[in-house]
């Protein structure tokens, strides 16, 4: 018994080996094999499609597996699933909040749901509320409400009982860029106040970057890729310079364009920033510069956008 | 069971509380017809007759049917199924706290309509002494009146695990109670009817075919609520 609470305890927040479901003859997933630890904020990042959505549903019971298996908070989905439901909260595809209760009201529901007791309840909502910015409009029906602030209060609900593990799936999605970027800090303040795993799906490479401590790149429901977010840079599959100094000509463009070494090069401000077809081309490109009188002050590896990383991961499939 | 009074509690305040106006007219209108059209234009008979007591068994049933389409279809058609089913609410909770909103919410509407309907008929018909239910009459009412929101809640429950939309669910209800209605009827004329007419309308007979009529449709209740639960399980809903 004690054993067992210990390996609840200690287990990583995620664990699954070989998890796949099939739609008829759509593979949703494929055999993903990955583990989360605690305490961080994971990222699922894929684009439309890839299987995401499913992922979540499985790890919280809510779909079977065609195979393999997967391990939440150290509890099997298949045969422990409420007990993952108990100590999880979740923000699915659709914000699930019901439009004719108020704010309030729908926090208090799923609060009385977790059996929290109405003291605790009413100072919970309320405290959530009032971080989110939502108190004072706590007596409006939701209704009315934009997709943003509905986001923002699901994200309260899912936070209401103080889980351990917190699912988000695309909880940006649809938003304009500026409320994505005010949900996406109160996302960070709010998770790492509460000291929550949370397993995150985005399509948005930036948001990936901007939240997540370590993030999973997932195709048509396979698994590309598991690394953080710099590690992820280094991966770009060409190879980029900066280089900086002075005394830079037109000649000199010319010739690192005429360069057999460089894909691409171009100058911004005193940085010129050059892709090379393979890495050990930087010493011949560096050492026709300097023939030329370029004065050399820095040259550094600089790495590609996660964007590039994931275009590359998911190119490289077709 | 805490967490399936949290369930129907979210059903009421869902349903009835929050509409608003509109909400509390439905109730209102049922009222109107149960407790106050329907007594005066019958009048004493209302109360009286011994055979209000069958009469009124249907009501509950009737007032279920008008709700219970609504419980798993709802949820799904507004997108608000899969959130609650991620919950830590077991499935069991869901869905006896569903089939009881819908029970306790045609029961409470059928006992004030009832009130009402006395109140109204005694007002109108004044016939010296005060007039009452009598104690059959309740005991079919209430026997008969649960059996019946239990069967149709379950039943509605599940037609609406497999409806599209509330609307279809409804629809599929609706013919379904009908059919259901219409099959005793139709059982009744394939009775020989030398056995029909041996029965003799003496009160022993109606008791001993009552109690024989109440322990078949208990049994009919026991096994639509075990389909119900044995069908309602979470990781099916969202499949498909
Ligand atoms: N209930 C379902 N029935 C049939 N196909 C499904 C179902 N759910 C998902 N799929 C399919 O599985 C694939 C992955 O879907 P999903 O997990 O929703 O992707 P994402 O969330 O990454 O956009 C898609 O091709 C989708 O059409
Ligand atoms: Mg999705």
């Amino acid at each position: 018994m004690l054993t067992s609470l210990r390996d609840h305890l200690t287990s990583p927040a995620i664990r699954t080996d070989g998890l796949s479901r099939q739609f008829g003859a759509v593979c949703a997933l494929d055999g993903l094999s990955l583990e989360i630890p605690r305490g961080i904020i994971f990222g699922f990042l894929g684009p439309n499609g890839s299987g995401k959505t499913t992922t979540i549903r499985l790890l919280l019971g809510l779909l079977e597996a065609t195979s393999g298996s997967a391990e939440v908070l150290g509890y099997d989905t298949r045969t422990d699933a409420t007990a993952i439901r108990e100590r999880s909260g979740a923000l699915l595809e659709h914000c699930g909040l019901y439009e004719r209760l108020n704010a309030a009201d729908n926090l208090d529901l799923y609060g009385r749901f977790w059996q929290i007791s109405r003291d605790h309840r009413r100072a919970r909502i309320r405290e959530l509320l009032s971080h989110l910015d939502l108190w004072e409009r706590r007596d409006e029906m939701v209704a009315g409400w934009s997709r943003g602030m509905k986001q923002k209060l699901a994200i309260a609900r899912a936070l209401l009982h103080r889980p351990e593990l917190v699912f988000l799936d695309e909880p940006t999605a649809g938003l304009d860029p500026i409320a994505a970027v005010t949900l996406r800090d109160d996302l960070s303040r709010l998770t790492a106040r509460e000291g929550v795993t949370v397993f995150l799906t985005t399509h948005n490479l930036a948001e990936a970057e901007r939240l997540c401590a370590l993030v999973g790149v997932v195709h048509n429901g396979k698994l590309k890729v598991v690394a953080p977010p710099a590690q992820l840079n280094a991966m770009s599959e060409t190879p980029r310079v900066e280089i900086i100094g002075a005394g830079l000509t037109e000649a000199m463009m010319e010739m690192l364009r005429a360069h057999r070494g460089v894909v691409s090069a171009r100058a911004d401000g005193r940085c010129l920033i050059i892709d090379l077809k393979h890495a050990a081309d930087v010493s011949s490109v560096v050492a026709a510069l300097v023939s030329l009188g370029y004065h050399l002050e820095t040259v550094r590896n600089s790495a590609g956008s996660l964007e590039d990383v994931f275009h590359s991961l998911v190119e490289a499939q077709r | 069971m805490m967490d399936a009074i949290a369930v129907a509690w979210k059903e009421w305040s869902e349903q009835i509380g929050q509409r608003g106006f509109r909400g509390y007219q439905g109730i209102l209108l049922m009222i109107l017809v149960f407790g106050i059209v329907l007594p005066l234009q019958n009048g004493p008979a209302w109360i009286t007759s011994p055979i209000i007591g069958i009469a009124w068994s249907w009501v509950p049933m009737f007032l279920v049917t008008t709700v219970i389409a609504d419980a798993i279809a709802g949820e799904r058609e507004r997108h608000t199924l899969e959130t609650l089913l991620a919950s830590c609410l077991s499935d069991r909770a869901i869905l006896f706290g569903k089939m009881g909103a819908a029970i306790g919410y045609a029961g409470a509407v059928t006992a004030i309509s009832l009130f009402v309907g006395l109140v109204a008929v005694n007002l109108v018909h004044r016939q010296g002494g005060l007039l009452l239910y009598g104690a059959p009459v309740v005991l079919v009412m209430c026997v008969g009146g649960v059996l019946g929101a239990v069967f149709v809640a379950a039943v509605g429950v599940l037609i609406s695990l497999r409806a599209a939309t509330v609307r279809q669910a409804q629809q599929t209800l609706g013919g379904a109670i009908m059919a259901l209605l219409l099959a005793p009827l139709a059982a009744v004329r394939l009775l020989p009817t030398e056995w029909l007419s041996s029965l003799r309308p003496d009160s022993a007979t109606y008791v001993q075919l009552g109690v024989i009529a109440a322990a078949a449709f208990a049994l009919l209740d026991a096994g639509v609520v075990a389909l119900a639960t044995v069908r309602f399980r979470r990781a099916r809903l969202i499949a498909d």
